[in-house]
């Protein structure tokens, strides 16, 4: 376990530090210049040269990349272009409101998929069976910000029940206030994400229903459900364990349109912002601390799938025990 | 979708509604007596940038700061007039080169410090320093020196007459620079202090209780910055923001119209929507193509379609709230049949095929079609190249890298660019250069605006540029609020008459 865990730690760094490479030149071949964003009609032409001096864009593109993974080395971020804020600390002021946003959609979408997953297979004859099922499959096919607007409209333009955007000024000072803001972008994530969730419950299901195992677990006697528990659950969560870890990381991603719709000073909103300004240091900031997140939740999705199998315990580490 | 999960999710709405508060629901406190303690929640599309507009801060804080929180020697009123702020008085020698200025005494600024002529000398220093970024800087360009010889005294001295001195000061922010970071804090001497700045959320403005002058009529103002209008529209209906300071979505309006809970009003805007020809490069070096151009698109039909009834044509750059406004509609008028007479006396009978470089934000793109088909009747083709602002900046603003673009121009009293030939659409006539250098050397008002008007006049003449509409300047607000700018000229928001109640 202590090499694998090594191994995996090593293949983390190694693929943060491509993808941040990979970030800093695709950014760079955009076209436009960041200095542009700091200027207005009737900037002269000595303006927009001391623009980029002040924000360092007139360096070399390799003293640049040095000295941003000089910085990340330290965890420094480097200060962005436009706001001249550092920005280490207001990607964490922002994940104040991402992180929340993305767990509490998680764990609903997971309530939702679950006990609807396992009837959709279960009852796969019956109508409502197939009636999940096919909702599940509509699901997928409709668009985040699409429902965001019709629970807009619905709850906050209609009934008047919940803010249409925005979050408190104080943040989490008042939690009540807080989460009434997060409901509805909350329930648009968790929808969405439930739609394939719930194939994959089914899937995962229906397999395990038609399993050998199962039959003679209950030829020898067990009742459905016993079986169910003791053989069932456990072979089912394995590869919905799997799916969970990249749906988690779907999720954090997928916040970035949902908060747009909400106006939401999330990660995403930081992100669509830095994107327009051309604030280079914002951009891959946000875009780090993404892929770091996205790994490491892969890295722990991984870990719990083989506390759960043990026969992916025994192919670890080279040799034999 | 099934009933179960409509269940879960009004269950679940209904149980974080119940433990909120409720939001913010408009009103409050009986009608007929403003409330001075209210807040006023301000949705607006601008957030800054940074707080620094010689750094690039950009129209959000022009918006949030200028006048509440910063305040200039003077000020340009929401009905365009300028007035004396800091500056108690002024005087100007016989040569038109020396301005002294005394100052207001009794100012503080937010930090305490009492304001003094040395802060003025380095808040102008700040504006046409080799950093600064400011959009104003290129307008101060005759400032040669600034004295303070005493502490209520400034002296500015120029290197030729600037009769526009008083009015670019008004956008001159009076700043203590010392030992605060201004990018990111403020020290100004407004009736407003920075509350807190929450990045791509709100800002709020606090009063300040050390103000020199009337202290403001409400208990504070946040500003809540939004992405798209939609959801600022949004934010108006339930009740999450009072004001919307400038409704950029015409689909919109018609939920507020007639509607007894909120108040429209429509002000002047300085906003001009430009088709702007490169002059330099064939075709359009030729005047007689660009008036063809220009009389070949019916203005009128578009602000309509975009607009639906608001705003105006204005035919030419100048808006109405400028001294040198003339209404120019009739110079390049309306006429198809003219616009084909005059293509065909510049030798393009049978038309021509240029790209027309289109901003990929509204209006711009719907505006391009437009014309694209109003010029398909003349026989030009137009091929629609659509880009970001950013690649808008440099490939026509720096590199002048386009035949044709369109673009919103929103500052007042900017004619004055058709005098420069190195600006980007390239115009260049030597009359016209000189009348507005000669404006601005002028030694009365009168013959400032008689000069300007001339060289308004000529430039449509020559149909330097096609100039579509002006925009019109929509507030949207609670029908409880009163006392708001309606005009906002060049995105100012003076917020501190406004009452609630």
């Amino acid at each position: 376990m202590g090499r694998y865990l090594l191994r995996r730690t090593a293949f983390l760094l190694g693929s943060l530090l491509a993808a941040a490479a990979l970030l800093f030149v695709l950014l760079r071949l955009l076209p436009g210049d960041p200095a542009n964003a700091l200027l207005s009609v009737g900037a002269t032409p000595e303006q927009i040269a001391a623009a980029r001096r002040q924000i360092g864009s007139d360096l070399p593109l390799l003293q640049q990349f040095g000295s941003w993974l000089a910085g990340l080395a330290r965890l420094d971020l480097g200060t962005s272009f436009v706001s001249r804020l550092p920005v280490g600390p207001e990607i964490a002021a922002r994940l104040v409101v991402t992180v929340p946003l993305t767990l509490l959609a998680f764990v609903l979408a997971v309530v939702i998929a679950l006990p609807v997953g396992f009837v959709a297979a279960w009852r796969s004859d019956r109508w409502y069976g197939l009636l999940l099922n096919g909702v599940s499959q509509l699901g997928i096919a409709v668009p985040a910000f699409w429902i965001g607007m019709l629970l807009v409209t619905v709850f906050a333009l209609r009934l008047r029940l919940l803010p249409a955007g925005g979050f408190p000024r104080d943040d989490w000072a008042e939690p009540g206030r807080a989460l009434t803001s997060l409901a509805l972008p909350v329930v648009t994530i968790a929808l969405v994400m439930s739609a394939s969730l719930i194939r994959y419950v089914r899937s995962a299901t229906l397999d395990v229903l038609g399993s050998d195992y199962l039959r003679t677990a209950r030829a020898l006697g067990s009742s459905f459900a016993g079986a169910m528990w003791r053989h069932g659950l456990r072979n089912a969560a394995v590869p919905v364990v799997s799916i969970l870890g990249i749906e988690l990381a779907t999720t954090f991603l997928g916040a970035v349109v949902v908060e747009s719709v909400f106006t939401l000073p999330g990660l995403g909103t930081m992100l669509v912002e830095g994107i327009a300004e051309h604030d280079y240091p914002v951009i891959q900031g946000v875009l780090v601390v993404s892929t770091f997140a996205v790994l490491v939740i892969g890295f722990a999705a991984d870990l719990v799938q083989r506390l759960i199998d043990p026969r992916l315990r025994a192919h670890v580490g080279g040799g034999r025990p | 979708m099934t009933s179960k999960f409509v269940g879960v999710i009004a269950a679940l709405a209904l149980a974080l509604a119940a433990c909120g508060s409720g939001g913010g629901e408009p009103g409050g406190g009986p009608a007929g007596t403003p409330d001075a303690g209210a807040t006023i929640e301000i949705g607006s599309l601008y957030e800054p940038q940074n707080l620094d507009n010689t750094a690039g801060g950009g129209q959000g804080v022009t918006e949030a700061f200028n006048g509440n929180v910063y305040e200039g020697l003077f000020k340009l009123t929401d009905d365009g007039k300028v007035e004396n702020l800091l500056a108690e008085s002024y005087e100007v020698s016989d040569d038109g080169l020396t301005y002294t200025f005394k100052l207001r005494q009794g100012v503080t600024f937010h930090s305490g410090k009492a304001l003094t002529a040395a802060d003025a000398k380095t808040s102008i220093e700040r504006v046409i320093s080799d950093d600064s970024q400011s959009a104003r800087k290129s307008s101060l360009t005759a400032i040669e020196s600034v004295e303070a010889p005493d502490d209520a005294t400034v002296v500015v001295k120029l290197s030729s007459r600037s009769i526009s001195l008083v009015y670019n000061l008004s956008y001159v922010w009076v700043v203590n620079a010392e030992g605060k970071d201004l990018t990111t804090g403020e020290d100004g001497t407004g009736p407003y202090r920075l509350g807190s700045w929450k990045r791509g959320s709100t800002l709020s403005l606090e009063p300040f209780p050390g103000y020199w002058g009337t202290a403001p009529a409400n208990g504070g103002v946040v500003f809540h910055y939004f992405t798209d209008a939609t959801a600022l529209n949004n934010a108006l209906i339930t009740g999450a923001v009072d004001i919307v300071t400038s409704q950029q979505s015409p689909d919109a309006l018609a939920q507020f119209t007639g509607n007894p809970d909120y108040k429209i009003s429509e002000g002047h805007s300085t906003t001009k929507l430009l088709l702007a020809f490169n002059d330099r490069k064939a075709p359009f070096d030729e005047p007689l193509v660009r008036k063809a151009v220009s009389s070949a698109v019916d203005d009128a039909k578009l602000l309509e379609s975009v607009w639906a009834g608001h705003g105006s044509v204005i035919g030419s750059m100048v808006p109405p709230t400028d001294p040198w406004y003339e209404d120019l509609t009739s110079v390049n008028p309306y006429d198809v049949e003219l616009a084909k007479k005059q293509l065909a006396q510049a030798g393009y009978a049978d038309g021509f095929r240029f790209t027309l470089d289109t901003p990929n934000y509204d209006p711009h793109p719907t505006a391009a079609t437009f014309i694209k088909s109003e010029l398909a009747k003349v026989g030009i083709t137009v091929d629609i190249n659509v880009i970001t602002a950013d690649e808008w900046y440099t490939k026509v603003y720096k590199n002048h890298d386009f035949a044709a673009t369109l673009q919103e121009h929103v500052n007042d009293r900017d004619v004055v660019w058709y005098g420069d030939p190195d600006f980007y659409w390239g115009y260049d006539n030597k009359q016209v250069t000189d009348w507005i250098e000669q404006a601005e050397q002028a030694r009365t008002a009168e013959e400032q605006t008689e000069l300007l008007k001339k060289a308004n006049r000529r430039i449509a003449e020559d149909a330097a540029s096609d100039w579509i509409y002006l925009y019109p300047q929509i507030v949207v607000a609670a029908s409880d609020l009163s006392g708001y700018p309606v005009n906002g000229l060049n995105s100012q928001f003076y917020a501190y008459g406004i009452k609630k109640g």
